[in-house]
């Protein structure tokens, strides 16, 4: 076991791992982040996605002490005070069925928001091409990504 | 028209909240404590062969192991439809990867790796892959005891052969049909297997606490149905139904894959070995593949024969299709589809066989639009061929033949009310039919396809489902209920329903998921009949308390009970117009009258709903004579292809699809149905391409390659399209329309094909590989169909 530390959606945490635990079983099993999902255990899928600093990973595929001294967000992250405006965007546009993938989505989108704020419709689909949805088809998602850069543009 | 002030609104989902903060509890989510346990299991190597002998002695002696379980212990069968499969395997296996025992451990690695040191013998025997082999005098026999095994009444096994269901259909006079047709097409199609690909897998957890109540917690469309499996199957432990309950959280999918039992009986069954531990089964992603079911290959001849007119004279059909070792719930599907093969066509004179066929291959059954989907491939394909073989436009063609309100369906009850016309008109409209399109590039050429489809919820003819309804003290509502939101907005559209009746704004309503200790009974969440069947026992449930709350009004006002009425959460009255009483004010604590004494009480509604008038009594050589579905839900689907005439790679320009919803209680989720139906049905016939090795084995169970649509892969354009011709019975006119949207997306694929350059392809998928190779060979028509590897 080794003790590794790094900032979880902006708290100091840390834990102990064998060298060979996978990130997304640390935190989930170990930190409660249940928002993380596990669907393919080989990067296909980006339901486990989280942002290690900034950038979007694929924790069914990381070591969790590759984190060690990392910064972490998940969709707890974002959500702790009032939700972002992807989320909101979201909820408007009714853009996921089953929501398994929604936390993996949320995750990509906001690293490609940060990214790029004001992306075209062939960009989200770029962005978020690593990301597989079974049930809504894509196209409420990526009218929500848009609708997100509209409404930050009329806020200013 | 009626005014509504919830119905007909695209109200937001009421579990996105909790869907896009990652609070949305799925099965893996929940916390067990310390004592879990991980099942790991060891499986078939054989597709076929007889299980010699199983040691576990090294297994059980490392450290972590709590319990090692095979078939010995567990000598059950289990079945939805047909009890025809085990919990764990027997003398023999029947599949790559079905399940022969299971090692219990403190943790997955020690499972995963005592898994590992369980040794088991086997003979192999020789299997059978294709349906059409095992029909065959010699075909080896897959199941000896077939003739034994118990089956619902309208199911006809056959002992000593691999016909695990036929099901006949007789309507009019095939044979004089075809005498006075003036021109007949008769053909083959073929199509292959799929997997559901839910994102979630399959999941179970069961706990037998030390009072000996057992329970559940499982990734299902089925609560109910499966608490009733596992007490049937497991009533030789002495377990009756109250001792079990089911848990149903958040489903990540289901498509039919979580519908009925498949794996969740081993966690049940395991749970019973290891009292006071719950213990967690989860099928990786390759398990998820070849150990629930996947959609059924089917092989079809069909001949349909027609006037110069276009009226089609008669139809004849033959349908094997292939449902792997355990036919439970697959011959099922084949009933279902093989009462409505037609299609949406009114045809005087009908021959319908469908035979469900055992194989070696896994485990088949339900998928989106059961049968239909699979079955829609040949019919639209061939309907399409036959009007352009007449020189018809084929909208017009099946504008001409398209079932009409109380024409007689193949199995003689009459056709419900239904805009099938109306989806036709507006596809062709949006799609521009009959306007022939260039593409810029020479290389390239566009083509249209067009397609009809109905589907009806396959049930037993006396489903039920169920609801309470109780008020909390702030006027707000909590909605019981065991329907499954799968992602098709259930939750949400039964809110509406209730919102309707009892004036309660969405946003103070919250629908329970199934608990079946709590929640009232719901057959399950199949055949996409919840919006009806659900939202008629939450109107009954609703219009309950209504009357109740008249009630107590009148015990304390003597208002005259018909004079009341409700509006924005208040009792009003029509005879004293300054009388309004907030529901707040008395739904629990009641009324307090002049001598301080209080009347009325908590308010709680409870509905069931079962529909009375449908049998499954039909005569079994002509399945005429009885009412086996409630209804049809029907539509028209249509696309615009660019198509590469070199590599064959197809690019969909724009798809189109209309779905008679009678009502559409929630707009937006009827589009978003289709939109996603659509492209999973697109994605069966452009891309998706299940193999197996020659001994059965599956080849590609993961998402590398077995390839899903990402968000590159959508059409450029999808015009979802709502059309309402009430269901006189569905609440508010409301009928199902979920799993139709898949329905029409493979034959507009490749009638589109046709239509640009000419090629018929008439087995599924219609890749560009075939195309490329098609115009390589200068052939018309393509029968290539590779889904087994030769070595």
């Amino acid at each position: 076991m080794k003790k590794i530390s790094f900032i979880l959606n902006g708290e100091k945490r840390s834990t102990y791992v064998e060298p060979n635990n996978l990130l997304v079983d640390v935190l989930r099993e170990k930190l409660g982040m249940h928002s993380i999902k596990y669907a393919c255990g080989r990067g296909d899928c980006g339901a486990c996605t989280v942002l290690l600093n900034g950038k979007g990973v694929r924790s069914c595929i990381i070591l969790a002490i590759e984190a060690d001294g990392q910064e972490i967000l998940t969709v707890e992250g974002l959500s702790k005070d009032k939700l972002t405006s992807l989320q909101e965007s979201f909820i408007d546009h009714g853009s996921f069925q089953c929501g398994f993938c929604a936390p993996g989505m949320i995750m990509s989108a906001t690293e490609l928001l940060e990214k790029n704020p004001n992306p075209t419709e062939e960009e989200v689909k770029e962005g978020l091409s690593g990301n597989l949805c079974r049930c809504t088809g894509y196209t409420p998602i990526i009218k929500a990504v848009l609708d997100v850069e509209k409404r930050d543009v009329d806020k200013k | 028209m009626e005014e509504f002030k919830f119905i007909g609104k695209s109200v937001k989902r009421l579990d996105e909240k909790e869907k896009v903060t990652g609070a949305a509890k799925y099965v893996d989510d929940i916390d067990f404590g310390p004592n879990l346990l991980y099942a790991e299991i060891i499986e078939s190597p054989h597709s076929h062969a007889l299980i010699k002998s199983i040691d576990t002695s090294k297994a059980e002696k490392m450290e972590g192991v709590v319990k090692v379980v095979t078939g010995k212990d567990f000598p059950y069968k289990f079945g939805l439809y047909m009890k025809d499969r085990y919990i764990f395997a027997q003398d023999r296996v029947r599949f790559v990867g079905e399940q022969v025992a299971a090692v219990i451990a403190r943790d997955p690695r020690t499972a995963q790796k005592a898994a590992k040191l369980v040794k088991v013998e086997y003979e192999p025997l020789q299997p059978v892959f294709d349906p059409i082999e095992a029909l065959k005098e010699d075909a080896v026999i897959i199941h000896p005891d077939l003739g034994n095994y118990p089956h619902v009444p309208w199911f006809f096994p056959k002992g000593g052969t691999n016909i695990t269901h036929r099901l006949k259909l007789r309507k009019g006079n095939a044979d004089k049909g075809f005498k006075d047709a003036d021109f007949i097409l008769k053909d083959t199609y073929r199509v292959p297997r799929y997997a559901h690909c839910c994102l979630e897998t399959h999941i179970a957890v069961g706990l037998l606490d030390y009072s000996g109540r057992l329970t559940i917690w499982a990734s299902t469309q089925s609560p109910y149905t499966q608490r009733n499996l596992f007490a049937d199957a497991l009533a030789p432990l002495g377990f009756s139904h109250k001792d079990i309950r089911v848990i149903a959280p958040y489903v990540g999918g289901g498509f039919g894959g979580k519908a009925g039992v498949t794996m969740e009986i081993v966690a049940a069954a395991l749970a019973t070995t290891v009292k006071g531990h719950p213990v967690k089964v989860m099928w990786r992603r390759d398990q998820e593949f070849y150990n629930t079911y996947m959609r059924q290959q089917v092989v079809t001849n069909i001949k349909v024969g027609v006037k110069k007119d276009g009226t089609i004279t008669a139809f004849e059909m033959a349908n094997y299709w292939d449902a792997g070792p355990y036919a439970e719930y697959g011959a099922n599907v084949v009933n279902a589809s093989g009462l409505s093969a037609t299609g949406p066509y009114r045809i005087p004179n009908v021959t319908i066989d469908s035979y469900c066929i055992y194989t070696n291959l896994p485990a088949a059954g339900p998928y989106r639009g059961f049968g239909y989907s699979e079955m829609s491939f040949s019919v639209e394909s061939h309907m399409t061929r036959i009007a352009n073989a007449i020189g018809m436009d084929q909208a017009e063609f099946r504008r001409k033949n398209g079932i009409k309100e109380g024409d007689s369906v193949a199995y003689g009850a009459p056709m419900n009310p239904n805009g099938l016309l109306e989806a036709i008109d507006k596809v062709a409209d949006e799609i521009e039919w009959g306007k022939k399109e260039e593409s810029k590039d020479p290389n390239k050429a566009i083509g249209k396809g067009l397609s009809i489809f109905w589907k009806a919820p396959a049930m037993p003819p006396n489903v039920t489902t169920s609801a309470f309804i109780k008020f909390n003290e702030d006027g707000s509502l909590n909605i019981l209920v065991s329907g499954m939101e799968l992602g098709q907005g259930y939750l949400t559209v039964m809110a509406q329903v209730a919102a309707e009746i009892l004036t309660v704004p969405i946003e103070k309503i919250r629908v329970e998921l199934p608990d079946t200790d709590r929640n009232p009974y719901h057959w399950q969440t199949v055949a996409s009949h919840v919006t009806w069947a659900s939202g008629n026992a939450v109107k009954r449930a609703s219009l309950e308390m209504r009357d109740k709350m008249f009630e107590v009004v009148h015990a304390a006002y003597h208002y005259d009970k018909d004079s009341l009425y409700l509006e924005d959460e208040k009792v009003k009255c029509k005879l004293h117009s300054s009388f309004e009483l907030p529901l707040r004010d008395f739904v629990i604590n009641g009324i307090e009258t002049k001598d301080g004494t209080y009347r009325g009480g908590a308010i709680v509604g409870s509905g069931s709903f079962m529909p009375e008038y449908t049998s499954a009594k039909q005569n079994p050589e002509t399945s005429q004579g009885g009412h086996p579905n409630v209804h049809y839900t029907v539509g028209a689907g249509a696309v615009k292809i660019e198509v590469d005439k070199q590599t064959g790679k197809i690019r969909v320009l724009k798809a189109v699809e209309a779905v008679d919803a009678g009502k559409a209680i929630n707009p937006r989720n009827v589009e978003h149905q289709i939109i996603g139906g659509l492209l999973q049905g697109l994605a069966t016939v452009l891309y998706e391409d299940m193999r197996f090795d020659e001994n059965g084995k599956i080849l590609n169970p993961n998402f590398t390659d077995y390839k899903i649509p990402t968000f590159l892969d959508i059409p450029d354009e999808i015009v979802p399209i709502i059309v309402e011709v009430p269901q006189p019975d569905g609440p508010f006119g409301a009928r199902g329309i979920a799993e139709h949207t898949m329905i029409p997306a493979a034959p507009i694929i490749a009638n589109a094909v046709e239509d640009a350059i000419g090629i018929r392809v008439k087995t599924m998928p219609v890749t560009a590989e075939k195309i490329a190779m098609a115009v390589a060979d200068n052939k018309k028509e393509v029968d290539d169909f590779l889904m087994i590897m030769k070595k």
